[in-house]
C-alpha cells in the first residue's frame, strides 16, 4: 500500500513537470497552430540558466527560478519574432520545419558553448524526506509539486481574469476577428510565447532538482512526451495539458514500478498512437469540423 | 498516362547501363579507392532515402518526421536475415523493404484518416517506439548494436536506386500519381472530386516506407555495425532536410540536395557540432527566405530541356 502511495506521489511530481511543459506547447498551438518543436529546448535552456544561477551565482531557489523563467521567456519571444512571425501565413510544413531547425540550432549551439557532458544539479534539501501514511518521498519532490501547482494557478488567473488573457483567448478563437476588434495580434502572440516559455523554463529548473542531472539533449525526449501530454489532453486546451501531463507522469511511473522500466520511454508514444486512433481531438478537445 | 516512346526508352536504358558500367569500372580498377567507394555508397543510400520520403511528402503532401523508423525496420530485418539466419542478401534486402512496408501500413492506416499535424506526431512516436524496442531486444544486441556482414556493393545500390526511381517516376505520371498530387494540392477538393484520399495517402506512405526499408538494408550491410542510436530523431530530420531543401514536390531537387548535403556532412565529419549548427541554420534560412526550396516543385528537366529523358516530375 505505502509503496503504491509512494509511486503515486512520484508519478504526480513527474506529471507536474510534464504538465508545465505541455502548457507551453498547447498555448502556442492554440494560438498559431504550430507544433513549437523548439519548446523542449527552451525547457533545456531554463534548466541550464537555473543551474548556473544556483551554482555559479549562489542564488536561492526562488530567485534562480525567476531568472530561469525570465531568460526562457526572452528566448521564446526572440524565437517567435525571428523565426516564426514571417511564416505565420506560410504553409504549415514550412513553419514546422523551421521549428525543428530552431530546436537543433539551440541544442548544438549549447553543445558548442559548453560541451555535451551532463551537469549535476545541486539538491535543495538533501536528505530531507517527507513521511506520509508510511510513504516516504524526497522533500524536493514536494517543492516541485507545490511550485508547479502554484504556477498553473497563476497561469489560469492570467488567462481567465486579465485583459491580456482575454485577448489571448480571443486570438486563439479567431485570429482575424480578434484583429478586427482592435486586439494587437502580434503582441498577444508574443505574450503567449513569453508565458509558455517561462513555464517551460520553470519546468527545466524543477526537472533538474528532481532528476539531479541535466544535459543539452534533455529537452528532446521530455519535450516530445510533454507534447504527447498536450495531445492527450486535447491540444489547445489548458486544463487538458495539465491532466494530460499528470496521466503521462503516472503511466510512466506505473510502467517503471511493475518492472518494465526499459520500456518507460515507449509508453508515452503508445498512448499517443492510441489516442490518435480512438479520440484524436484529445480528452478535453473539441472536434473542429473542416472548413473549406 | 505516359505514352510509350520506344526511342526515349532505349536511350534511357543505354544511359542507365552506361552509368553503371563506368562507375563499376572505376571501382573495380581501383581508380576510385575505398574512400570514394564509401562516399558513393553514402550518397546513393541517402538519395534512396530522400526519394522514399519524396513519395510521402512531395507527392502526397503528408508530413512524416519518423522516416528513420522505417529505415531501422528495414536495416534490422535484413541484418537478422543475413547475419543470424544466413539467407542470401537479395532476399534479405527485399524482406527488409517488405517489413518496412508492413510497418508503414500498420502506422498509416489508422493515422492517415486524420488531417494535418497528427501524422507528423504519430510517425515521430512510431520511430521512437521502434528505437526503444530495438534497444531492449537482446537478440539484436540492444544498445551495443549488431554486427552485420559487409555485403552492399555498387551493383546492389545501383539496381535499387534505378528500380526506385523508375517506379516513382512512373507512379507520378500514372492516374494514381495524379490523384495523389491532387490530395497534396487540396485534400478537401480532391475528395469532392471523388478521389479516395485515405487510400492514396496510405498507398504513398506504404511505397515510401518500402523504399526506406530497402535503403535500411543497404545501409546496414554497408556499415559493418548497426545501433538503435543511428536511427533516432536526428536521422529522420536529416532525411526531411533533403526533401525540404530540394523543394517539396521535386524529385530531382531531393536527389540533388541529398547528394550535396551528404558531401558537406562527409567534409565536416571531424566537426560534428559545427556541422549540425550549419545544417540547422541553413534549414531555417532556406525556410525563411526561399520557402519553396531550391527547385520549388519543378524538376531539373524544366530548367535544362536537354535532360528530358522520360524523367519527370510533378508538373
Amino acid at each position: 500500500m505505502d509503496i503504491w502511495l509512494q509511486q503515486l506521489l512520484i508519478g504526480i511530481s513527474l506529471g507536474a513537470i510534464y504538465a508545465l511543459i505541455a502548457l507551453g506547447y498547447t498555448m502556442v498551438y492554440g494560438i498559431i497552430k504550430l507544433i513549437n518543436f523548439a519548446h523542449g529546448d527552451v525547457f533545456m535552456i531554463g534548466a541550464f540558466v537555473g543551474y548556473y544561477a544556483l551554482t555559479a551565482f549562489h542564488l536561492g531557489f526562488i530567485p534562480s527560478l525567476l531568472v530561469a523563467m525570465l531568460v526562457s521567456a526572452l528566448l521564446g519571444v526572440t524565437i517567435e519574432r525571428v523565426a516564426y512571425r514571417r511564416l505565420r501565413n506560410a504553409p504549415r510544413l514550412n513553419a514546422l520545419t523551421t521549428a525543428i531547425g530552431v530546436s537543433l540550432f539551440i541544442e548544438y549551439t549549447t553543445i558548442y558553448a559548453r560541451g555535451a557532458q551532463p551537469a549535476a544539479y545541486p539538491a535543495l534539501f538533501p536528505n530531507r524526506r517527507l513521511e506520509l501514511f508510511g510513504a516516504s518521498i524526497k522533500w524536493d519532490a514536494v517543492v516541485i509539486l507545490l511550485t508547479a501547482v502554484f504556477l498553473m494557478v497563476v497561469l489560469q488567473l492570467i488567462v481567465q481574469r486579465t485583459r491580456t488573457g482575454k485577448a489571448m483567448r480571443a486570438v486563439s478563437f479567431d485570429l482575424e476577428a480578434a484583429r478586427l476588434m482592435g486586439i494587437s495580434v502580434d503582441r498577444t502572440i508574443a505574450i503567449t510565447f513569453a508565458l509558455g516559455s517561462a513555464l517551460g523554463g520553470a519546468a527545466g529548473v524543477i526537472y533538474g532538482l528532481y532528476y539531479t542531472k541535466i544535459d543539452p539533449f534533455m529537452g528532446v525526449l521530455t519535450g516530445l512526451k510533454a507534447f504527447v501530454a498536450a495531445v492527450l489532453g486535447g491540444i489547445g486546451s489548458i486544463p487538458g495539458a495539465m491532466v494530460g501531463g499528470l496521466v503521462i507522469g503516472l503511466v510512466e511511473t506505473l510502467v517503471s514500478a511493475v518492472g518494465w522500466s526499459l520500456f518507460r520511454d515507449a509508453a508515452a508514444f503508445l498512448i499517443l498512437i492510441l489516442i490518435l486512433l480512438f479520440r484524436p481531438e484529445g480528452l478535453f478537445g473539441r472536434h473542429a469540423p473542416e472548413k473549406v | 498516362m505516359v505514352k510509350p516512346q520506344p526511342k526515349k526508352a532505349l536511350l534511357l536504358a543505354l544511359v542507365i547501363v552506361a552509368v553503371y558500367a563506368v562507375v563499376q569500372f572505376l571501382l573495380v580498377s581501383r581508380v576510385l579507392g575505398r574512400y570514394y567507394e564509401n562516399v558513393i555508397m553514402n550518397v546513393g543510400i541517402n538519395i534512396l532515402l530522400a526519394i522514399s520520403l519524396h513519395v510521402v511528402l512531395g507527392l502526397a503532401g503528408q508530413f512524416s518526421i519518423g522516416h528513420a523508423g522505417f529505415l531501422a525496420v528495414g536495416a534490422y530485418t535484413s541484418a537478422v536475415l543475413t547475419a543470424k539466419l544466413d539467407l542470401p542478401f537479395p532476399v534479405a534486402l527485399l524482406a527488409g523493404a517488405v517489413a518496412a512496408l508492413l510497418a508503414g501500413l500498420l502506422i498509416g492506416i489508422p493515422t492517415l484518416r486524420l488531417r494535418g499535424d497528427y501524422l507528423a506526431i504519430a510517425t515521430l512516436g512510431f520511430a521512437e517506439i521502434v528505437r526503444v524496442t530495438l534497444l531492449n531486444i537482446e537478440y539484436v544486441g540492444g544498445a551495443a548494436g549488431m554486427r552485420v556482414p559487409h555485403l552492399t556493393t555498387w551493383t546492389y545500390l545501383y539496381v535499387s536506386l534505378v528500380v526506385a526511381l523508375l517506379a516513382i517516376v512512373h507512379l507520378t505520371h500514372s492516374a494514381h500519381g495524379r490523384a495523389t498530387l491532387a490530395i497534396r494540392e487540396d485534400e478537401v477538393a480532391a475528395e469532392a472530386m471523388g478521389v479516395p484520399a485515405t487510400t492514396y495517402k496510405v498507398l504513398a506512405f506504404a511505397i515510401g516506407s518500402f523504399f526506406a526499408g530497402l535503403a535500411g538494408g543497404l545501409h546496414a550491410h554497408n556499415f559493418y555495425v548497426i545501433q538503435p542510436a543511428n536511427f533516432g530523431f536526428l536521422k529522420s530530420f536529416e532525411i526531411l532536410v533533403f526533401v525540404v531543401l530540394g523543394g517539396i514536390g521535386s524529385l530531382t531537387g531531393a536527389m540533388i540536395s541529398a547528394t550535396f548535403l551528404t558531401l558537406v556532412s562527409i567534409a565536416l565529419q571531424s566537426y560534428p557540432e559545427v556541422r549540425m549548427i550549419v545544417y540547422s541554420l541553413v534549414l531555417v534560412l532556406v525556410m525563411l527566405f526561399r520557402p519553396q526550396g531550391l527547385l520549388g516543385n519543378r524538376e531539373l528537366s524544366s530548367f535544362l530541356p536537354a535532360l528530358r529523358l522520360g524523367q519527370g516530375g510533378s508538373r
